[in-house]
Formats: structure tokens, C-alpha cells, sequence
């Protein structure tokens, strides 16, 4: 072993497993917690498309309020309160839950964007509220909604490592255990940064290319 | 107006009234419209043709006055003195015999054309999807069509998408039909197309129809009888021979003028 160099592949080598365990931690929050957010966030979206007040109100209150605090303190916050539940459940819960503010805006966005006409041609036709909202103009808003869904799945992923701070071991806190144990950062902390970029990059080319297909 | 002497109107208005924050748009308009009446609404822009269709489609909201169906209270009605909304579940009762065609068609893009002609069929008069289906393809064949049931709307041509609206329409077994513009967001060429799918249903069917067009040889040829309107007021009406040729009213000379180049 040359103890000069920075970098040791022996190192490298050795960091590998365990940060891929973490990677796996990683991508499990990132696709729990994907799946809560895009299914709590098409529900508030609804939610606030109620003409009664009662629901609205409170619901842009509680929202704006998530969206408005950091998602490390909304964790740890979470984590303290909740003692009896696994750091790991609290984890992907609050990325949902803070993640579903967000989508709640892009399922908006693509609610508002299906035009007037197919409303119109739905009560021309004498479909039922529910209907038109499932067979029409769901379908439309939700595929309006993918490439926003995706962008939020690469942030949330980048995300992921805050979890270190309620004790899950993700990816980055696998590398910290490593590199308090070992005494070398260098390798764990650059290969971490290499396997996000590997997951994300990829991700986020297949969301451009579905942006500018469905565009 | 004039009614017809056999039996309930198909349409009747009776003193309508629809404003757009302070712009008036319908004053207190009465019309009414016999069962299996070819009706051309005709009347310069502004003059709220659209508006009544849309009021008789539910799209826009009535600010005073009766909408009639078949003499059945459709929007609104008086309790005693007090003018009501119906609410929906009544609404939908009556709105199952009125149909419309957009100008801008308005198929839904995530569905086959068998699929926007099958919806409604099935899922609101609660027919089975066989038999919703076999009344599609009748249909299509019916509008020229008959190769595009699992076509995507999307892959159509403007032309073709007009002629799944108007199968997708009928598909319903309206009694009513509404048609506003639907053909000038059209290539002149295709026009042609359209109007004679039209033409074909005015011939074989006795739905009461209800348009606003354009094409005045057109209303010439499908519809019996033509309304002159202007401000929201009705100012002259007549069969379309007469009204074409011989218009009474000076705004109705200037505006065939107009349309009509002549
Ligand atoms: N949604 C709306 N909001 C505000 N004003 C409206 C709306 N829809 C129609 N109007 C107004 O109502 C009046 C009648 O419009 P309408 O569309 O019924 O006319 P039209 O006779 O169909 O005209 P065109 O021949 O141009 O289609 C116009 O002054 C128009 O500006
Ligand atoms: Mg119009």
C-alpha cells in the first residue's frame, strides 16, 4: 500500500460493497418515497380543486408550510417526535410527504394545462363528473406530468442523503462509517459522488427525452 | 315567435337572459324550435350564436329566463316566484337528448376513435360494449370512416377528427343536435366532406338540428328555416329561400352583403 498517494484502489476496492448496500437503501427511500409523493400529491392537487373553503384553506396552510422548511429539520423533527417507528420508515415517509407538496403543483399545472374543450365535449356527452375526471382528464394531466415527476425523482434521489442525519444508513452515511473507521474519506466520498451521478444522469436524459417527446 | 301548432317545441327560450359581467348578451330572447326543425342561426360576430348553443349544451350558465326541452324545465325553473337552478342529477336527464359538435372538435386525445365514439354509450346510457361497438363501426361507416376504428385521434386529419365528433355524437341517439362552426376550422377542401356527412344525417335522421355556419348554400340545403340575429334579438326569420333572396330587414341585406360578397 503506498500511503503517500491520495487515492487507493485497494481502498476503493474494499468501500465498494458497503456503499452499494447504502446505494440500495438510497434507491428504496428515493422509489418509497416517490410513489407517496406522487400519490399524496395528485390527492392534494384534488384536494384543492374542492369549492368548499374548509378544505382548501387549512390544506395551502399545512402545504405551503412543508414546502417552506427544510427537509433535514422536517426529518429530524419527524424522527424525534416518533420514536417507536424505524428511522427508514420515518425516512421515506417524510421524503413523500414533503416530495407530494411538490407534486401537487406539477399535477396542477398538469390538470390546468388540459384544455377547456375536453371538459365541454365530456358534458356534451353527458359523462359523469367522476368519469371525466378518470377516463379524460386524468390520463391527460398525469402525462402532462411525467417529466415533472421524474425531475423530482433525481432531486429526491440527491436528497436521500439527509437520512444520515436519523441514522439510516444510505449511501453517504455508509461512507462516513468507512471513512471514520478507516481514516480515508477520499475514496468512499468520491465513489459515492460517482454512483449518483451514475443513477441520476441516465435518469434525468430519459426525462429531457420524454419532455421534448411529449411536448 | 312562431311555434308550431303540433305539439311541444323541441327547444323553447323564453325570456333568456345571458350577460357577461356588464356585457348583455341574450335580453330576455324567445325562441323555440319545432321537433325535427333544420334551424341556421345566422347574425354577425358578437351576436351571441354561440352563446345560445352553449346555454342549450350547459356550458354557460343562464342569468334569467326558461330553457325547454321537449317543454321539460332544463336549467332552471320558478318556484313560485323564485327563479331556481335544477340541480344536476335533473339536468342530466334532459341533457341525455341534447348533442353537440365543436368547432374545434374536441376528441380525447388518449383514446382510440372507438373509444371516443364508446364512452358515453357505455358509460352513461349503460349499454354493453358490444353492442356500443357495433353501433360505432355503423356509425363510422355511416361518416366515411369505417377503416379508423382503432385509429389515435392524434394520427387524424382535421377532416376525419370533424367526423368522429359527429359519429361520436350521434352515437348518443340524440334528439337535439347542436353544431357550431363545425366547419371552419377546416381546410376549404375537406369542408366538402363534412357538410355532405351532415347533409346525410339531416336526410335520414329526424334529430332537430340546431346550427351556426357559414356556409350559406349549406343552410340553404339542410335547414327549413333561418334566424336572423343581432344583439341577441332575433330581427328576422324566415324559410331559406326567402331569407336569401329576399331579406326584409335592412341589418339582414347588410349582413348577407357582407357574407356573401355580393
Ligand atoms: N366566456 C366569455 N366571457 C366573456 N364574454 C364572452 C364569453 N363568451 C362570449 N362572450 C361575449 O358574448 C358575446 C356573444 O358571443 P358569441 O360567441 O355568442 O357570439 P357569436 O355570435 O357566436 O360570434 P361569432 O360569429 O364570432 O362566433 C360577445 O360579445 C362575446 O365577446
Ligand atoms: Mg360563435
Amino acid at each position: 500500500m503506498n500511503e503517500d498517494s491520495i487515492w487507493s484502489w485497494e481502498t476503493a476496492w474494499d468501500v465498494l460493497p458497503q456503499l452499494l448496500r447504502g446505494l440500495v437503501v438510497t434507491i428504496e427511500a428515493t422509489v418509497v418515497g416517490m410513489v407517496i409523493a406522487s400519490i399524496l400529491g395528485l390527492f392534494i392537487a384534488l384536494a384543492m380543486r374542492t369549492p368548499t373553503r374548509w378544505v382548501r384553506g387549512p390544506l395551502r396552510l399545512v402545504v405551503d408550510f412543508i414546502r417552506m422548511t427544510p427537509l433535514l429539520v422536517q426529518l429530524v423533527f419527524a424522527w424525534l417526535l416518533l420514536v417507536d417507528i424505524p428511522p427508514l420508515v420515518i425516512g421515506f415517509s417524510v421524503l413523500g410527504v414533503h416530495y407530494a407538496t411538490y407534486m401537487s403543483e406539477v399535477y396542477r399545472a398538469g390538470i390546468e394545462a388540459v384544455p377547456k374543450g375536453q371538459w365541454e365535449a365530456a358534458i356534451a356527452l353527458n359523462l359523469p363528473r367522476a368519469r371525466t375526471w378518470r377516463a379524460v382528464v386524468l390520463p391527460q394531466a398525469i402525462r402532462n406530468t411525467l417529466p415533472g415527476l421524474g425531475n423530482y425523482a433525481v432531486s429526491m434521489f440527491k436528497e436521500t442523503p439527509f437520512l444520515f442525519a436519523i441514522t439510516v444508513v444510505e449511501m453517504y452515511q455508509a461512507a462516513q462509517q468507512y471513512g471514520a473507521l478507516n481514516f480515508s474519506y477520499i475514496e468512499p466520498l468520491t465513489l459515492v459522488g460517482l454512483l449518483f451521478l451514475l443513477v441520476s444522469y441516465p435518469t434525468s436524459l430519459l426525462v429531457r427525452k420524454m419532455e421534448t417527446r411529449l411536448a | 315567435m312562431t311555434n308550431t301548432s303540433n305539439g311541444t317545441p323541441a327547444i323553447e327560450f323564453r325570456d333568456v337572459v345571458k350577460r357577461f359581467g356588464d356585457n348583455v348578451v341574450l335580453d330576455k330572447l324567445n325562441f323555440s324550435v319545432a321537433q325535427g326543425d333544420r334551424v341556421t342561426l345566422i347574425g354577425p360576430s358578437g351576436s351571441g350564436k354561440t352563446t345560445i348553443l352553449r346555454l342549450l349544451m350547459t356550458l354557460e350558465e343562464a342569468n334569467g329566463g326558461l330553457i325547454l326541452i321537449d317543454g321539460d324545465p332544463y336549467t332552471h325553473e320558478y318556484k313560485g316566484d323564485k327563479w331556481v337552478e335544477i340541480p344536476e342529477k335533473r339536468r342530466r336527464v334532459v341533457r341525455n337528448r341534447v348533442g353537440m359538435v365543436f368547432q374545434q372538435f374536441n376528441l380525447f386525445p388518449n383514446m382510440t376513435v372507438l373509444e371516443n365514439i364508446i364512452e358515453a354509450p357505455v358509460h352513461v346510457l349503460g349499454l354493453s360494449k358490444k353492442d356500443a361497438t357495433d353501433r360505432a363501426e355503423q356509425l363510422l361507416e355511416q361518416v366515411g370512416m369505417p377503416d379508423k376504428r382503432d385509429a389515435r385521434c392524434t394520427q387524424l386529419s382535421g377532416g376525419q377528427q370533424q367526423r368522429v365528433a359527429i359519429a361520436r355524437a350521434l352515437a348518443m341517439d340524440p334528439e337535439i343536435l347542436l353544431l357550431d362552426e363545425v366547419t371552419s376550422a377546416l381546410d376549404p377542401e375537406i369542408v366538402a366532406d363534412v357538410l355532405g356527412v351532415l347533409r346525410d344525417i339531416a336526410r335520414t335522421t329526424d334529430i332537430t338540428m340546431l346550427l351556426v355556419t357559414h356556409e350559406m348554400q349549406f343552410a340553404r340545403e339542410v335547414s327549413n328555416r333561418v334566424l336572423m340575429f343581432d344583439h341577441g334579438q332575433i330581427v328576422e326569420e324566415a324559410d331559406p329561400e326567402t331569407m336569401f333572396t329576399n331579406p326584409k330587414h335592412e341589418r339582414t341585406q347588410e349582413f348577407l352583403k357582407a357574407v356573401l360578397g355580393g
